[in-house]
C-alpha cells in the first residue's frame, strides 16, 4: 500500500524530518489522551487535596446518570437532524447546479462561500435574523402572534441550533455532491434516458444509487461535524440552554470539566467520546477506505 | 436541444443563493444603522452608506470593552497562517520521510501519526489544558497555534501525492547527483503545488474558525481572536451597540471568504480529490 520502488538512502535524515510531527503528536495528542484515560480512573476527594483510584466507578456513575443519557440521546438526535437537513438541501442544489444552465459557475461560487463561515459565526448570523428582540424575522414572528423565543423555549432552541449548524454545512456537502454528480459517466445517464427514465425516476433509480459512496462519506463527516465542531455555535447561541435543552455531549464535557472542575467525570466523558470517534473512523475506513482533509 | 431556459433549476438555485446571502446582507445593512433603530425593530434592508464610519470606529476602538477589531483580526490572521503553514510544513516533511526513505519503525511512525485522526481536541479538552499549563503555554500566542499543527490528514494527503510521483523522476534526480533535500525542493514541492494550495485554503479556514481552543488556552483579552471577540460582544446583556457588533461580524467573515473565493478552483479540486 505504501511502498515505492526507488528511495533515498540514509537513516538520520528521515528521522529528523519526522521529528517535529512526532513530537507534537506525542505532546499534544497521546499524552493528553493517556492523561484522560488515567484521570477517568481516579476521583478527587471532597476537598480537592488528592485523588484516589476508583477503577471504573466514574464510568458506572456516568451511565447511571440520567442527565448524561439524556445528553447522549439529544446529541444523537441533533447529529441526525443536522446531517439529514444539510445533506438533503445540498443534494437538491447540487442536482440543479449540475444541469447545463446559464450562469451555473456563478451559482456555484455563490453556494460555495459559506464553507468559510465559522460555526460560531453562523450562530451570530442566526441571532441577527431570529433573535426575538434583535432579529428581524424573530421580531416579525412575535408581532404576528407566534410565541417565538428560543432563549426560553427548549424545543425552539434545539430547532435554532440545528438550523444554524445545518446552514453552515450545506456548502461542504454541496461541493462533494456536485463532484460526485460530475463523476457519473454521461453514458450511464444517456442510457437511462434512452430507456425512458426521466426526472425523479432517473434520479431515484440511477443517480442516487451511484452517489451512494459520496452520501455515506458525507454522512460520516456530517455526524462528526455535528457532534464536535458545533461547540462554538451552540455555546454562542444558547450556552447549552435553556436549562440543558441544547446541551450536547461536548458542551457537557466543557461544562463539567472546565466550569465545574469535575476532572474524574469529565475525563470519563472524554474517554467515551474518544471511543465514539474511534468507532466512527473505523466504520468509515471499513466502508470507504479513505478520508480527505477536513 | 432544449431552447427554453430551465426555470426550475434557476428558481431552486436562486433560492439557495438567497438563503445564504440574506443573513449576511441583513447584517451588513444593520451595521450602517443606528443601534436604537435596530433595537426598536426598525431595521431597514437598505444600508445607509453615510454611516460606513462605523467600520473605522470598530477597527480602531473595538466595542463594549473588547480589543480594537484590527487587533483581533491580526490575532486571527496570525493563528490561521500559523496553523495552515505549520501543518503544511511538518506534514510535507514527515510524508516525505515516510515515502522516500526506508528506516526502522517507519510504519510505526506512520501509524502513530495516522491514529491521531481519532483524537480531535474536543475529546481531550481537560488533559490538554494541563499539558499546556505544564509547558507554560497558557495565554501565549505560541499556545494558540503550535499545538494545533500536528496533522494526520495533511500527512495522509501528502503521502498519497508523493507516492504517485514516478520512479523515473527519482532515478533521474539521483543520476544528476541531487540529494534528497534538493529533490524535495526542486521536484517534489513544485509538482505538489496545486495540492499545497488546496490544503492551504482548507487549513486557513480551519485556523481562522477555531473557537474552543482559544477559549480554553487564552483567557487574556489581548489574545482574543475575532470569533472569540464577537461571541463576547453578543453575550453582553444590556446596552449592546448592535451596529458595531454587526460591522465586526462583517469584518470577521471577510478574510476567510475572500481566501476561499480567490482560490476556489484549487480548493474545490483539492477537497474532493480523495473522493474520486
Amino acid at each position: 500500500m505504501f511502498d515505492r520502488r526507488t528511495v533515498f538512502s540514509g537513516r538520520l535524515l528521515p528521522v529528523l524530518l519526522l521529528l517535529p510531527q512526532l513530537l507534537l503528536t506525542l505532546l499534544f495528542f497521546y499524552w493528553p489522551a493517556a492523561e484522560a484515560v488515567k484521570d477517568s480512573l481516579y476521583a478527587q476527594d471532597a476537598f480537592g487535596q488528592g485523588s484516589v483510584f476508583v477503577g471504573f466507578d466514574n464510568f458506572a456513575d456516568l451511565f447511571a446518570d440520567p442527565l448524561y443519557l439524556q445528553s447522549a440521546i439529544r446529541t444523537v438526535i441533533f447529529c441526525l437532524a443536522v446531517s439529514v437537513i444539510a445533506m438533503s438541501i445540498a443534494l437538491l442544489l447540487a442536482v440543479f447546479a449540475d444541469r447545463a444552465i446559464r450562469g451555473r459557475l456563478v451559482y456555484r461560487t455563490l453556494l460555495i462561500w459559506p464553507y468559510a463561515v465559522a460555526p460560531a459565526m453562523s450562530a451570530v448570523l442566526f441571532l441577527f435574523v431570529l433573535n426575538p428582540r434583535v432579529g428581524l424575522f424573530g421580531r416579525w414572528l412575535n408581532r404576528h402572534g407566534v410565541d417565538w423565543d428560543y432563549t426560553l423555549n427548549g424545543v425552539q432552541a434545539m430547532g435554532m441550533v440545528i438550523a444554524a449548524s445545518a446552514w453552515k454545512q450545506v456548502s461542504y456537502n454541496f461541493i462533494f455532491f456536485l463532484a460526485g454528480l460530475q463523476s457519473i459517466p454521461r453514458a450511464v445517464i444517456e442510457a437511462a434516458r434512452m430507456d425512458g427514465a426521466r426526472g425523479w425516476r432517473r434520479f431515484r433509480t440511477i443517480t442516487f444509487p451511484l452517489l451512494a459512496p459520496t452520501t455515506f462519506f458525507l454522512l460520516v463527516v456530517n455526524v462528526v461535524y455535528a457532534a464536535f465542531d458545533t461547540f462554538g455555535l451552540i455555546y454562542a447561541l444558547t450556552h447549552g440552554g435553556p436549562g440543558k435543552d441544547t446541551e450536547t455531549l461536548v458542551i457537557k464535557v466543557y461544562r463539567d470539566g472546565v466550569i465545574n472542575q469535575d476532572i474524574g467525570s469529565s475525563s470519563a466523558q472524554s474517554v467515551v467520546l474518544m471511543l465514539g470517534v474511534i468507532v466512527i473512523t473505523a466504520l468509515q475506513f471499513r466502508f470507504i477506505g479513505k478520508r480527505t482533509a477536513a | 436541444m432544449r431552447t427554453r431556459p430551465d426555470y426550475l433549476a434557476h428558481a431552486v438555485l436562486l433560492l439557495g443563493v438567497v438563503l445564504f446571502a440574506l443573513p449576511v446582507w441583513l447584517v451588513f445593512a444593520g451595521s450602517t444603522q443606528e443601534s436604537g433603530a435596530i433595537m426598536r425593530g426598525e431595521l431597514s434592508l437598505l444600508p445607509d452608506l453615510r454611516n460606513l464610519g462605523v467600520y473605522a470606529r470598530v477597527l480602531t476602538e473595538g466595542s463594549m470593552g473588547t480589543q480594537p477589531v484590527w487587533h483581533m483580526l491580526m490575532i486571527s490572521l496570525g493563528m490561521a497562517l500559523g496553523v495552515a503553514l505549520g501543518k503544511i510544513i511538518i506534514s510535507v516533511l514527515s510524508a516525505y520521510a515516510v515515502v522516500f526513505f526506508r528506516f526502522p519503525l517507519r510504519r510505526t511512525a506512520f501509524w502513530l501519526i495516522f491514529i491521531t485522526l481519532m483524537l480531535p481536541v474536543e475529546v481531550r479538552i481537560i488533559p490538554t489544558y494541563s499539558v499546556m499549563a505544564d509547558f507554560h503555554l497558557i495565554n501565549t500566542f505560541t499556545g494558540l497555534w503550535v499545538p494545533l499543527i500536528a496533522s494526520a490528514t495533511a500527512t495522509l494527503l501528502f503521502r498519497q501525492v508523493f507516492t504517485a510521483i514516478p520512479d523515473e523522476l527519482v532515478e533521474a534526480a539521483r543520476m544528476d547527483g541531487a540529494g534528497p533535500l534538493r529533490f524535495l525542493r526542486d521536484i517534489v514541492l513544485p509538482v505538489s503545488a496545486a495540492n499545497i494550495a488546496a490544503l492551504f485554503v482548507i487549513l486557513f479556514v480551519l485556523g481562522w474558525n477555531q473557537y474552543l481552543w482559544p477559549l480554553l488556552v487564552a483567557t487574556n483579552p489581548n489574545l482574543d481572536t475575532i470569533v472569540i471577540g464577537i461571541v463576547k460582544m453578543i453575550g453582553v446583556e444590556t446596552n449592546t451597540d448592535w451596529a458595531a457588533v454587526m460591522a465586526t461580524t462583517v469584518l470577521a467573515l471577510l478574510p476567510p471568504v475572500v481566501v476561499v473565493l480567490l482560490m476556489q478552483r484549487w480548493f474545490v479540486a483539492g477537497l474532493t480529490e480523495g473522493e474520486k
